[in-house]
């Protein structure tokens, strides 16, 4: 467990090493900041109307899933290139021969470098809550169904963090996994769009999007379904990426 | 002597191509064994096997008592490794890499800064210690690795070619420290260059096309090289038939009058006999020289029966 934190640690560190991490988070910030103000406005905008109806959506309704969901769409972006030199750098770099041969197990190694990622995920979901949170001062929030946003995106990111982590193992150089962590993603994202023509619904197909489970967490419905899907994504992702390291001590 | 390193009949093939056939060997504390071959004659995957970062097609090793495929963790324990390429984060300082590699190797926390201390200095890393390793030198970067194999005290150290784009002084500094860590470890290093064998090590292999095809000690090598040979040179021309009564002498050849080739067996050497003779019969002795084969003959000679067979 401690070699787990040794190499998580470094992997979060060394993010902030390079201007790559505080690149993302300041466009990130920018951006999200930028169509929050979109949102408050729009509310300010509606609110009178809103008033004189039965049932109208709220101010959470109307800020905070559009919110969590640019967040999502803009992660989804953004991820490939965070992950994307995990372990495909190491390798390229022979840096990987170090953990090889120090007393560490492949599963620390990848849960660490997991981890590792994660952390820099989960700082900036963080640094998104805070905005509609400063409503607080002024407002009253929905504060259950913000939860269920913060789950949410936080799932969506384990399961983006995965797929990035499991392409950057068997991809011979850091721009292929990106493009494989992107391509996969957005596969997996609009894979949805096809349920829309009614004859040719797919069940399947419509379990599989990732878009449909994170709209019904994002509902603040948080049902086992959707949130076992993101942990059985994330974690089959993760055994694949064990396996991978595993196999190239065995062929070459 | 306890035995550190155990490797049975390591085989490896790369898809049809067999990189290693069949190699065993042990190494026991206090043993330095140097693995000489040309390129791509298998030293570095031997190395890589034996560290657990590719895993031998058949065979088995075992590390201090601890097999590398059932308790890679506490075979690993006792190991350190400078591959061919060291694995450095160029992005970090040296201290900050040499505390992550402390990490790794789980070294307790209160006595990480002393074992960082200690390799900084055993490596002349202490007055680099705050500068990234990207700003280093080759030389650097290179003792940068080897204190990251040492730094944990391991029973064996693995070192795939350290002495690589050193200059001369570093050079003979590595080797004193190679020296100085078998003293009390086992030490395995690989190289092409084959005075550092003689140098630095106790015992040598040589591998070629994959195959062991030398397991000596260096004085059984000292040995190899002793031809029965010496060359003497005179001032006045030596008197060969009283040369040739001296037991052990089987012929003589005359290069010019002057300079004389004996050759004689190899277990009885009669160098002092032959002084005394010619001093005393006043021709006066002016070089008296033992011929040896150097370390590339013996090399040489043995890749070539090997391939020949």
């Amino acid at each position: 467990m401690s070699m787990i934190l040794t190499i998580a640690s470094r992997e979060f560190r060394t993010l902030f090493l390079s201007p790559m991490a505080w690149t993302i988070l300041a466009i990130l910030q920018f951006i999200l900041a930028f169509l929050f103000l979109t949102q408050v406005e729009a509310f300010t905008e509606l609110q009178p109307k809103l008033a004189t109806i039965e049932g109208a959506p709220g101010l959470t309704d109307i800020i905070v899933p559009p919110l969590f969901g640019n967040a999502g769409i803009i992660l989804l972006l953004v991820t490939p290139l965070l992950t994307m030199r995990l372990i495909c750098e190491e390798r390229r770099n022979k840096t990987l021969a170090l953990l090889l041969s120090a007393p560490v197990s492949n599963i620390d190694i990848i849960l660490g470098k997991y981890l590792g990622i994660l952390g820099l995920m989960l700082l900036i979901i963080g640094l998104i809550t805070l905005m509609p949170l400063s409503l607080l001062s002024g407002a009253e929030l929905d504060l259950g169904k913000l939860f269920a946003n913060i789950l949410g995106l936080l799932l969506l990111v384990t399961a983006f963090a995965a797929i990035g982590l499991f392409m950057s193992c068997i991809a011979g150089h850091p721009t292929v996994a990106a493009m494989g962590t992107f391509g996969a993603l957005l596969l997996l994202w609009i894979l949805d769009w096809s349920v829309g023509m009614n004859d040719h619904r797919s069940e399947l197909f419509e379990y599989l999007s990732i878009l449909r489970h994170f709209q019904n967490i994002q509902s603040g419905l948080i049902s086992t379904v959707d949130v076992s899907y993101f942990v059985l994504f994330t974690a089959a992702f993760i055994a694949l990426s064990i396996r991978r390291l595993d196999n190239d001590r065995l062929q070459k | 002597m306890t035995t550190l390193i155990e490797a049975d009949h390591l085989t490896r093939y790369y898809g049809t191509h067999c990189a290693v056939n069949n190699v065993s060997f042990t190494l026991a504390k206090g043993e330095v064994l140097g693995f000489l071959g040309s390129n791509g004659a298998g030293k570095t995957t031997t190395m890589q096997m034996l560290c657990g970062n590719l895993a031998p097609s058949a065979g088995q090793i075992t590390i201090n008592g601890y097999d590398l495929l059932d308790q890679p963790k506490a075979a690993k324990l006792s190991l350190g490794y400078l591959p061919d390429t060291p694995p450095l984060y160029k992005e970090l300082t040296v201290q900050e890499f040499l505390l992550y590699c402390a990490g790794l190797h789980g070294i307790a926390k209160n006595s990480v800064n002393a074992a960082i201390e200690r390799a900084q200095e055993r490596c002349g890393l202490t007055d680099v210690a705050d500068r990234l390793i990207a700003n280093l030198s080759k030389g650097f970067q290179q003792r940068v690795g080897i204190a990251q194999a040492i730094l944990h005290n391991p029973e064996v150290i693995v070192l795939d070619e350290p002495t690589v784009g050193l200059d001369p002084i570093q050079i003979r500094e590595i080797r004193d420290l190679i020296r100085e860590l078998g003293q009390d470890h086992g030490v395995i290093l690989s190289t092409h260059i084959l005075t550092e064998v003689q140098e630095s090590c106790t015992h040598v292999q040589i591998i070629d096309q994959g195959r062991l095809i030398l397991n000596e000690t260096i004085a059984g090598l000292n040995r190899q090289m002793d031809t029965g040979t010496l060359q003497v040179a005179t001032r006045l021309a030596p008197d060969i038939d009283s040369l040739l009564t001296i037991p052990g002498v089987s012929s003589i050849e005359s290069i010019t009058a002057n300079r004389i080739i004996i050759h004689h067996s190899v277990t009885a050497n009669p160098a002092e006999q032959i002084a005394a003779l010619i001093i005393a019969s006043g021709s006066g002795l002016l070089e008296l020289t033992p011929v040896k084969r150097s370390m590339e003959d013996i090399f040489i000679s043995l890749t070539k029966e090997h391939r020949d067979l």
